[in-house]
């Protein structure tokens, strides 16, 4: 158990390492920064101040240490545009990112797995081949597309929901039911295909042959067994999310990181784009990392070997 | 007499595909006795013991013309009625040890689960019996077991457990399909003795299914042989392997006539030719292709069922003068 938690950590480690050096590198390549953040009117002069301002004049491998160290530290700079730290501008869109995350991957997680668990107990009847389409359906519906489509229905005509900002939680009802179309057809798709394999297993014969209620049958001796690739899954999709929110807080202009981000790619404002990037990648090794705990925790023979 | 524990009249089970698998077969377990139902691979052994639970699969087709059990007519009853008596009354062990347990779940919690639905009462009451009945299937540190998980016993010790489970609610009848089957010789046989300790100390009925030989003549009181879904011969194990009537089983204990002396393991398939696919409509003898006495009357139609002893049928066109031949040994 140990030595499965600390090989995680350390992959978990270099995964981190090898996104800080290819979004280190991403706003380097596309050309000179100094320049850019100069802009076009700017003289000669004004550019070499710039670069000796922001250290672009040190050595490639003196600029990506320092960068690391301070990344590490908490420091990820400051940014062009706004003139404030980094690290404050994401802490403070933080909580509407997550709120959104999370609410997307609570409305994906009650809607596919209980139909995904339908689906499987209905296996090859009408039902079960509807609610298949619809998650096909689903899956192929962009997102933006999605979206403008609520907007119109339940923002604009019923006027159910406010279709942009977050003053009040109604605010998140729109960009989580987008937000969690991105998920629903792959946990959906997770957990029939898995429940439809734990309900033809010997144990689940023998939970019949004990004479166990239908529900302990399915919800306890089934889907224990099918929950563990949907919570993997599930870990995988929050990261999808969170990266999806670029486009969806776009939408609906919620202020959150992926605006901040969206924004910053506009204005050049490279330290936040670098650190907007590391952030995401951050989250999906923290969520992997999470997803591994659990099913640690749900499958013993991960647990004891 | 005294009706049987369980008894099985006319029983069928067909599956989408067009499968009879099991086309018209009678079978009664007498309480506290071993009746064994032995027959090649894909006879139909395992789905009439399914069947008698109602576990099943989809798409199986299941009518009999009565299934009693203790005297109640079964066959009709709900999924739920069947609940109460499957795990309590009636219990199940399976071929395959390996696979039968949940491996998300700790022995002593799937043990316990089964007590606490037919008898209500404390997890910490049911985990008590649970310890007390693996110790008494011969397992060693009992409660150091119940915490463990499937994946950390062997094969033998799972089955084990899967019989202390089976024994929780002290069943009636335990219906056993090839329980030692995925195990290895020297393990098969601690289980059989196990088996046949059990069934001494409480008094218990076992349909045990096989297609080993030298466990149905260690084992059975009663025997039904079974061959593409019908019960070909049936009657008290000493009787027919004294007088094996059938073309089938005569074959079959043709070269080895004295019970005790098969050994172990000895295939069914010793006649050649395999057991065929039947499809609806299917008429005659289904052994026909591999009978040596085979005769035009085999080819279609019913085929009559005979006496052949005390408590002992038969299921063939050969009659008297076969059984006279067999007697005089002109027949081997
Ligand atoms: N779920 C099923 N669907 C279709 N055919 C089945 C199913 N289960 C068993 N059969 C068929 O029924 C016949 C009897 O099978 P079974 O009872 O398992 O034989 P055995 O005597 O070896 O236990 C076989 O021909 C098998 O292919
Ligand atoms: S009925 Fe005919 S084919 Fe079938 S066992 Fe008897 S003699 Fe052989
Ligand atoms: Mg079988």
């Amino acid at each position: 158990m140990l030595i499965f938690l600390a090989r995680r950590a350390l992959l978990a480690m270099l995964v981190t390492l090898t996104v800080l050096t290819v979004s280190f590198m991403l706003t380097r390549l596309t050309g000179d920064l100094a320049i850019a953040i100069a802009g076009p009117q700017a003289s000669q002069a004004d550019v070499e101040i710039i670069r000796k301002a922001y250290g672009l004049d040190r050595p490639l491998l003196v600029q990506f240490v320092n960068w690391v160290t301070d990344a590490a530290t908490g420091d990820l700079g400051r940014s062009f545009f706004y003139q404030e730290d980094v690290t404050k501008l994401i802490s403070a869109r933080l909580p509407v990112t997550l709120t959104l995350g999370l609410t997307g991957l609570s409305i994906a997680i009650l809607t596919a797995i209980p139909l995904g668990i339908i689906a499987a107990m209905r296996e090859g009847t009408l039902l079960d081949r509807g609610i298949m389409t619809i998650a096909v359906i689903g899956q192929a519906m962009p997102s933006f597309w999605l979206g403008l489509t609520l907007v119109i229905i339940f923002g604009l005509k019923l006027q159910w929901f406010p279709i942009s900002g977050v003053e009040t939680w109604q605010g998140f009802v729109l960009p989580g039911i987008v937000l969690a179309f991105s998920a629903i057809p792959a946990l959906m798709r997770l957990t029939r295909s898995g429940m439809v394999d734990a309900l033809a297993s010997d144990y689940i014969r023998t939970a019949r042959a004990k004479g166990l209620s239908r529900a302990a049958i399915v919800l306890k001796h089934a889907l224990r067994n099918a929950a563990m690739p949907v919570v993997a899954i599930s870990a995988v999709q929050l990261g999808f999310m969170l990266s999806g929110s670029i486009v969806i807080e776009t939408v609906f202009s919620l202020h959150g990181v992926g605006y901040l981000g969206w924004e910053a790619i506009g204005k050049n404002d490279f330290p936040v784009v670098q650190s907007v990037v590391l952030f995401l990648a951050t989250v999906f090794v923290v969520l992997t990392l999470l997803a591994d705990l659990m099913n640690a925790a749900l499958d013993p023979r991960l647990r004891t070997q | 007499m005294s009706a049987a524990l369980l008894e099985v009249e006319g029983l069928r089970v067909g599956f989408g595909n067009g499968t009879q698998a099991v086309r018209g077969i009678s079978i009664a377990v007498a309480r506290g006795e071993t009746h064994c139902l032995v027959g090649e691979s894909g006879c139909g052994k395992s789905v009439t013991s399914l069947a008698v639970m109602n576990l099943l699969a989809r798409g199986a087709v299941r009518t009999a013309e009565g299934i009693r059990f203790e005297g109640r007519e079964i066959a009709g009853l709900s999924e739920r009625e069947m609940g109460k008596l499957r795990g309590d009354a009636m219990a199940m062990i399976f071929q395959e040890p390996m696979t039968s347990l949940n491996p998300a779940y700790t022995i002593g919690s799937q043990m316990a689960e089964v007590y606490v639905r037919h008898r209500g009462g404390s997890k910490a009451a049911a985990l008590d019996r649970a310890a007390h009945l693996l110790g008494r299937v011969g397992i060693t540190a009992p409660g150091m077991r119940l915490a463990q998980y499937p994946h950390q016993l062997s094969g033998g010790l799972r089955q084990r457990v899967m019989i202390a489970m089976a024994l929780m609610c002290d069943p009636k009848l335990l219906i056993a399909d090839e329980p030692t089957t995925a195990l290895d010789v020297t393990v098969q046989a601690q289980i059989l003795r196990l088996l046949q300790e059990l069934q001494q100390e409480l008094g218990l009925a076992i349909l045990l299914i096989t297609h080993d030989l030298g466990i149905v003549a260690r084992m059975a009181h009663r025997v039904s042989v079974m061959y593409a879904g019908r019960v070909v011969e049936s009657g008290p194990a000493a009787e027919l392997f004294g007088r094996p009537t059938h073309p089938y089983t005569h074959g079959l204990l043709a070269c080895v006539p004295v019970p005790g002396k098969i050994a172990r393991g000895e295939p069914l398939g010793s006649i050649p030719g395999t057991v065929p696919k039947i499809g609806p409509g299917y008429s005659g003898c289904a052994f026909r292709e591999r009978c040596a006495q085979a005769m035009p009357a085999c080819g279609a139609g019913d085929v009559p069922g005979r006496e052949a002893g005390p408590e002992h049928r038969y299921e063939c066109h050969l009659g008297a003068d076969w059984t006279a031949r067999l007697a005089t040994g002109a027949a081997a």
